[in-house]
């Protein structure tokens, strides 16, 4: 059989590339399922978002709950704990971003970029809705009113953080973040 | 098999004949079992008979505990005390395969470290040292997925931290956790994969041992001297060696006992001694232990992990020199698995030509403080990551990157080894008198 030398490239050459090239696909979509299965489950997703009553919270007391496999909490703040907090903007040096998707992701720092506006849309500093989880290695804080700034107390490592969850003292890199959430009625806040 | 000229099985029957000529298994057998094996095989070489056995009793057992188990977020708890308390001898089951883990690690660690005392990993040995790491880090995998399912607190906030290691990679990192995890936080598709994955894992490990005795019976064992035995006839071959059967069955086992004996009276007088008591608090998402701990055998690569903080130049030079795409944490992780993959680098770092650290007068200290570097590390792992622990830990790490990277790229160079024995008979006859010839030596080769 004559080499192709005036054809660099055979009819048999194409079609040995191309059954390579065909099978590497067959073989690539073959195993997508068995890799993309892993990933959060339909109900897993469909938990995304999360209706809480929030009518039983007077201020000073706050309530926890379990959403999306970590704890969320909602305190609504007594009026010593807002002042405090709008205070101390000044002295917030760890981390000056607000870690609040509602409030834009450039939001500083301060006391009212943290909290959350009420359903007639005012942000009078009453709701603080953040994540239960330190920042530095995850443990779930103490509340009301524990820490030196009393605020929150992370047991593990000793972060302190204020009445507006932000990071003053410790290991912690960051302030607690706050979740997507919004007031859909008077008394009910969505979460996701 | 082997390059050592032996005796090859011959069959004799008809019936041996037939069933060679059709499938050679009993060939197959009989060359393993009588591999020519150096007779001068000290108690460090009884660790691999307790690591097959370790292997086989995880398998017995876990086979057993899964019939009994339940794999889901609200039952799986209360299915461990359903084992402990109702299932008939399930609480010995349980305690043996608990606290076989530990055995296994024990046996692994001493298995590893015989390695690089006596240089087993040096040419023709490199596959068989691989091999023997990939071995050890599907065991971390095992052990890690085997101790979340019982769904403790510990459980729960182990697997937090460690899938968290993956979270640290830079842009991917968040995607794969939650692939890991099957969702944002640890939870029942979590549980129910660590099940399928420690099940199956062993089995890999089963392989891959096949495959690391297979290598290491190409190239013949390594012994306590490091030299050769020789291939320059069958006759000089058999003055070296001693049939693997069944000289050195006979002493495996007896050593083996021995080891049953210590592991059997910690699985019934103190069998949490080596775990938590968190881990008998049933799993909370809402409430962190004060103090997460992993279990022992990870304590010096947990060391690492957290010695490297944002505070320590090389992780600020890491960091200014990526743009900030390795930070302190992710730094860590590479630092943790960086401190294996430099230990199964060993063959190509260690340049000296002299495989035992019996006759290198310098790596024999070299090699005992990176034993004892290893403990130190195990010690500081279990303690909050504060001073004076995180600076311990910090130059501890540092010592095992530079005993692999910088101390035995040198000590070859520099070090001056004493003389080694011309043969491993001439050794044997050293320290054993005169016999020890044509497989006569009735005293087991020890030291």
């Amino acid at each position: 059989m004559s080499n192709a030398e005036d054809h660099p490239s055979s009819r048999r050459d194409f079609l040995y590339y191309a059954t390579g090239g065909v099978s590497a696909v067959a073989a690539g979509a073959a195993v997508w399922p068995l890799v993309n299965q892993m990933n959060p489950s339909a109900d897993v997703q469909a938990a995304s978002t999360l209706r809480v009553d929030v009518s039983t919270l007077t201020p000073g007391t706050q309530l926890t709950v379990l959403f999306l496999g970590k704890p969320i909490f909602i305190r609504r703040r007594t009026e010593e704990e807002i002042e405090a907090g709008r205070a101390a903007d000044a002295d917030i040096t760890v981390d000056t971003n607000a870690r609040n998707p509602n409030a834009g992701d450039d939001a500083s720092a301060a006391d009212q970029n943290r909290t959350l506006a009420d359903f007639a849309g005012e942000n009078t500093g009453e709701w603080l809705v953040m994540q239960g989880v330190c920042t530095h290695l995850g443990c779930v804080p103490l509340g009301d009113g524990a820490g030196d700034f009393g605020g929150w107390f992370c047991p593990c490592h000793g972060s302190h953080y204020d009445t507006a969850g932000r990071i003053r003292r410790g290991p912690a890199p960051e302030n607690l973040p706050v979740p997507a959430a919004s007031f859909v009625d008077e008394t009910t806040i969505l979460l996701g | 098999m082997s390059g050592i000229p032996h005796d090859h099985y011959e069959p004799k029957s008809n019936a041996e004949k037939w069933l060679h000529s059709r499938l050679p298994v009993v060939g197959l057998l009989y060359d393993t079992l009588m591999i020519p094996t150096p007779k001068n095989l000290n108690w460090m070489w009884i660790w691999g008979i307790v690591l097959a056995f370790c292997l086989a009793m995880q398998i017995a057992t876990g086979v057993i505990l899964v019939m009994h188990y339940t794999p889901h977020v609200d039952l799986a708890f209360a299915s461990i005390e359903h084992i402990m308390r109702n299932v008939n001898g399930g609480w010995a089951i349980r305690y043996i395969h608990m606290n076989g883990a530990s055995l296994f690690f024990i046996a692994v660690y001493l298995h590893i470290f015989r390695g690089l005392y006596y240089g087993s990993y040096k040419a023709p040995r490199e596959i068989t040292w691989i091999i023997g790491m990939l071995i050890y880090l599907l065991m971390m995998g095992t052990a890690f997925m085997g101790y979340v399912l019982p769904w403790g607190q510990m459980s729960f906030w182990g697997a937090t931290v460690i899938t968290g290691l993956f979270g640290a990679i830079p842009f991917i990192g968040e995607a794969i956790q939650t692939w890991l995890l099957g969702g944002p936080a640890v939870d029942n598709a979590t549980l129910n994969r660590f099940l399928s994955l420690h099940f199956l894992l062993p089995f890999v490990i089963a392989g891959l041992v096949i495959v690391h005795i297979w290598a290491f019976h190409t190239t013949g064992n390594n012994n306590p001297t490091g030299v050769e035995v020789r291939r320059s006839s069958k006759k000089d071959a058999e003055a070296d060696t001693l049939p693997f059967w069944p000289y050195f069955v006979i002493k495996d086992f007896f050593a083996l006992a021995v080891v049953l004996v210590g592991f059997f009276a910690v699985v019934g007088f103190m069998p949490n001694y080596l775990g938590h008591p968190d881990n008998y608090i049933e799993a909370n998402a809402l409430a962190t232990p004060a103090h997460i701990v992993p279990e022992w055998y990870f304590l010096p690569f947990y060391a690492i992990l957290r010695a490297f903080t944002g505070d320590v130049w090389v992780v600020m030079f890491a960091s200014w020199i990526t743009g900030g795409i390795v930070d302190a944490k992710f730094f860590g992780v590479i630092a943790m698995f960086g401190a294996i993959a430099v230990m199964a680098l060993a063959p190509w770092l260690d340049t000296s030509s002299v495989r035992s650290g019996r006759y290198r007068p310098q790596f024999k200290w070299w090699f005992w403080l990176l034993a004892f570097d290893f403990m130190v590390l195990m010690w500081a792992g279990a303690r909050p990551a504060e001073p004076p622990y995180s600076t311990i830990s910090l130059i501890g790490a540092t010592y095992w990157f530079a005993y692999f990277l910088v101390i035995l790229p040198l000590l070859g160079i520099f070090e001056k080894p004493h003389a080694q024995p011309e043969t491993i008979e001439a050794d044997f006859k050293e320290h054993y008198g005169k016999s020890g010839s044509e497989g006569e030596a009735a005293s087991t080769p020890a030291e």
